[in-house]
């Protein structure tokens, strides 16, 4: 029996009165790659922030190499061998890579010779590990892939034995993620410990040789990865039984009714983010778009739904033009013309988030009957209407009087949904559905969008996550740098392929 | 000839009148480039140049004034911190209360010490600093160019004057080529970077407002024991907000944050130049109109000609470590 390198005992963790970390045991053998996987807000990134320092435990205890420590701050698990690469990466985006390594551990007052070592050193490991990074590029200027490994590269240097990722693939295209398993398969080869946090059960399946499950801030089983399954794992983290797969029926096409010009949009920095965008959507289809996130999705959908103004082009719905340069519709008067949008960003755009739930589920239909009559607002039809709309969408906790922040995300996104979907739109235009949301939810989400497409509505799905444009699509756009690079019958089509244009290769 | 004496006497009060901006413009870098606003440039300086007055009152003797100052700033930049950075409360609030409070606690503090309020006695030639003569700056008076540069220009000013220039190639190099300097700008830009280095980032943050609070306090010093003779009541003048103006205009950089002081001085040197001179075509220009002269530049300047100014990224957000 290898004794572990990281052995936590009895480690419980509470923020107010959430309970984020409760009795957790966990071993981690020296060598390894140990997933961690669990549900949005199960307690992982709180035990590793734990292990890394960055939070202090309310009791347990912490061991490495079987020797009891004390960690106050991440200086003292940076000394003890630990690193971290944070899910938001911990980078000073206009300092050079050089600059965001060595700080906190110059080594010296003044910059001088040191700074020189340093460089040496690090182009040493770039060399051993073929990292193929400018030490003098700044941060700014890097792709994600590359930011990610500029954290890697800085866990090393500052001598990392046991090295924690938190959700790293999460931002990557499927090459940066082969890369990026590279590298951490050769980590293990050298002997180095990884832990990966992660909700995707793939990625422990591909990767980890043992798993450790999360749910509801507790541990709820270790097991070695290859005594396990993906369904296996998914009934551990919810704790019931899901269907990993969206059952579809064969696309039953209709007319073109929504259509979209040259499109070209600008962002707020006045830098031009989609650029000659052709689409067209029929009734009872999905249109997918797949593309890294940042490469005009947004103000497409922006544009499309009425918050950004066109540059140039127009867009049509049922052959009508109701957006070009010069005048648009706004939210409202699309929204009476059946057009739908649940945005990507729920907290800003979606939600209000210090609103009650039932305010948020009538919010935009509020002066509407029965709602409201002569502008007074109707409670108790609200409040019926609250009552059974969270119960169709099962929304949990079902009180209508819960403020909406202290709902998860898969609730809140719930709420929306249930909002948007509420006047049976004709179009329906969704960004991120299921981004910070539980497996769960993200079942009874998918399912709610196919039942909309087989009523007859057009949607454009918009999402980072592959599996689930490519489990919900029947048709897939690729974006990259605000064009439309490719365009695929979701007929056998491969994540590779997708992947290849979402990079710009192809 | 006159027309050069001129010119030379103008720099020479550019250089002066631009001394306090330019210290409350480098400790306005060290606040702000840690994260933390620094409104209460305006209340620091006119709380150091009244304790420095009061000190060197006392104790005879400018220096030992001008400690005291550095102390008592110190301790309000404290304040500040504690009010912002530990207790996460609202930086520019707690600026403005800083402002007020100082505002009201000189005059008051005037009054029952000294029976004016808002005005402290006035001092001595050994209780103030006094004008340095570089030295043969009278020998070299008559060489063309050289004299005027140097006799006319270069000599002739308080210490402060030669202190404010050359602080600002220290600040320079302590932001820029030291490890504590590159800890700072990392703190101000994203402190979560920071903490998980391993560094303290209230510690940070703190360390940055002590450097504020010294450098804030020659500027007070300057005002109430050098060019001055005494305190008078609000003092300062809204000299605080010119150099926070300046400072953002210099893109939070100790270079161009000088040029900004050094510009803001020189409206202000002529405008007093301007004062009764008749232009021709337009005859007598209000004394008013001319005085408000550096003010409406600095609306102007960061109204449209500076382009962004790109503040630190975390600048104004207390640092939350725990959700």
């Amino acid at each position: 029996m290898v004794s572990p390198i990281l052995e936590l005992t009895d480690i419980n963790k509470s923020f107010g009165h959430v309970q984020a970390n409760k009795n957790i045991n966990l071993k981690i053998n020296k060598g390894t790659i140990h997933g961690i996987i669990g549900e949005n807000g199960a307690g992982k990134s709180t035990l590793m922030s734990i292990v890394f320092g960055l939070y202090q435990a309310n009791s347990g205890s912490i061991k490495i190499n079987g020797k009891e420590i004390n960690l106050r701050s991440p200086r003292d698990s940076i000394i003890n061998g630990i690193g971290m690469v944070h899910q938001h990466f911990m980078l000073v985006e206009n300092f050079t890579v050089l600059e965001n390594i060595i700080l906190g551990f110059e080594g010296e007052t003044v910059f001088g010779e040191k700074l020189q070592k340093a460089k040496e050193d690090l182009e040493k490991l770039c060399q051993t590990y073929n990292f193929n990074i400018d030490l003098d590029a700044t941060i700014s200027d890097l792709s994600v892939g590359f930011r990610q490994r500029v954290e890697i590269l800085k866990s090393l240097y500052r001598g990392a034995e046991i090295l924690i990722l938190d959700e790293p693939t999460g931002v990557l295209t499927p090459q940066e993620v082969d890369e990026l398993f590279k590298i951490l398969r050769s980590l293990k080869d050298e002997g180095k410990t990884i832990v990966l946090i992660t909700h995707k059960l793939i990625e422990i399946m591909d990767l980890t040789s043992e798993v450790s499950v999360m749910r509801q801030g507790e541990m709820v089983g270790h097991t070695k990865t290859e005594d396990t399954s993906k369904e296996q794992l998914a009934e551990m983290m919810v704790g019931r039984s899901v269907l990993l797969r969206v059952d579809k029926k064969d696309i039953k096409k209709g007319k073109t009714i929504f259509k979209v010009n040259n499109l070209s949009v600008k962002d707020d920095l006045d830098v031009t983010r989609v650029k000659d965008v052709n689409l067209e959507i029929c009734s009872g289809e999905i249109l997918g778009i797949a593309g890294v996130t940042g490469n005009g999705q947004t103000e497409l959908l922006e544009a499309l739904s009425g918050i950004r103004k066109v540059e140039s082009g127009s867009i049509e719905l049922f052959g009508e033009k109701i957006s070009d340069q010069n005048n648009f519709l706004n939210p409202r008067m699309l929204k009476e013309k059946g057009l739908a949008h649940v945005p990507e960003d729920r907290q800003r755009m979606g939600l209000i988030s210090d609103f009650k739930a039932h305010e948020n589920l009538i919010f935009g239909y509020h002066d509407q009957e029965p709602y409201s009559k002569s502008a007074i607002l109707n409670n108790k039809e609200i409040t019926e209407y609250s009552n059974k709309v969270m119960q169709e969408y099962d929304v949990r906790p079902n009180s209508p009087n819960l403020i909406t922040s202290n709902f998860s995300g898969g609730n809140q996104q719930k709420i929306i949904l249930s909002r948007e979907l509420n006047e049976n739109p004709k179009v329906l235009l969704v960004g991120q559905p299921t981004r910070g949301v539980d497996i769960g939810a993200i079942e009874f989400i998918h399912q709610r969008l196919i039942d909309m497409r087989d009523k007859g509505a057009a949607i454009l799905l918009a999402s980072v996550e592959l599996d689930e444009i490519l489990s919900l699509s029947d048709r897939i756009i690729v974006m990259f740098d605000g064009k439309i690079v490719g365009e695929k019958e979701n007929k056998n089509v491969t994540d590779r392929e997708l992947g290849l244009l979402m990079a710009g290769v192809a | 000839m006159e027309f050069l004496s001129d010119i030379a006497s103008l720099i020479n009060s550019t250089l002066r009148i631009s001394t306090p901006l330019v210290f409350a413009a480098m400790a306005g870098i060290f606040a702000e480039r840690s994260g933390v606003i620094d409104f209460s440039l305006e209340g620091k300086m006119l709380m150091a140049a009244f304790v420095a007055a009061v000190g060197s009152y006392y104790l005879s003797n400018p220096w030992l004034g001008l400690l005291l100052a550095i102390i008592v700033c110190v301790c309000l930049s404290m304040l500040h911190g504690f009010a912002s950075v530990t207790h996460k409360g609202d930086q520019v609030v707690s600026c403005v209360a800083i402002n007020i409070l100082i505002i009201g606690l000189t005059t008051a503090l005037a009054a029952a010490w000294f029976g004016q309020a808002g005005l402290t006695p006035t001092l001595n030639e050994d209780q103030r600093f006094l004008e340095i003569h570089l030295p043969f700056a009278d020998a070299l008076r008559d060489i063309p160019v050289i004299g005027i540069l140097y006799s006319d220009i270069l000599s002739g000013h308080y210490v402060f004057v030669y202190l404010a220039y050359l602080s600002v190639p220290l600040v320079f190099w302590i932001v820029f080529k030291t490890s504590f300097g590159l800890r700072l700008r990392a703190v101000g830009e994203n402190p979560s970077a920071v903490d998980t280095a391993g560094i303290n980032v209230f510690t940070m943050r703190y360390k940055a407002l002590a450097i504020n609070g010294v450098l804030i306090a020659f500027a007070g010093a300057h005002l109430s024991t050098a060019v001055n003779a005494n305190f008078f009541r609000e003092m300062s003048a809204g000299r605080g907000y010119l150099a926070l103006a300046a400072m953002i205009f210099g893109k939070w950089h100790p270079k161009t944050a000088l040029i900004a002081c050094l510009l803001f001085g020189f409206t202000d040197a002529l405008q007093i130049r301007l004062q009764g001179v008749e232009l021709p075509a337009i005859g007598e220009i209000p004394v008013q109109l001319i005085q408000a002269l550096p003010y409406i530049l600095t609306v102007v300047l960061l109204a449209g000609f500076v382009g962004k100014a790109i503040a630190p990224n975390a600048i104004g957000q207390p640092y939350i470590k725990e959700r």
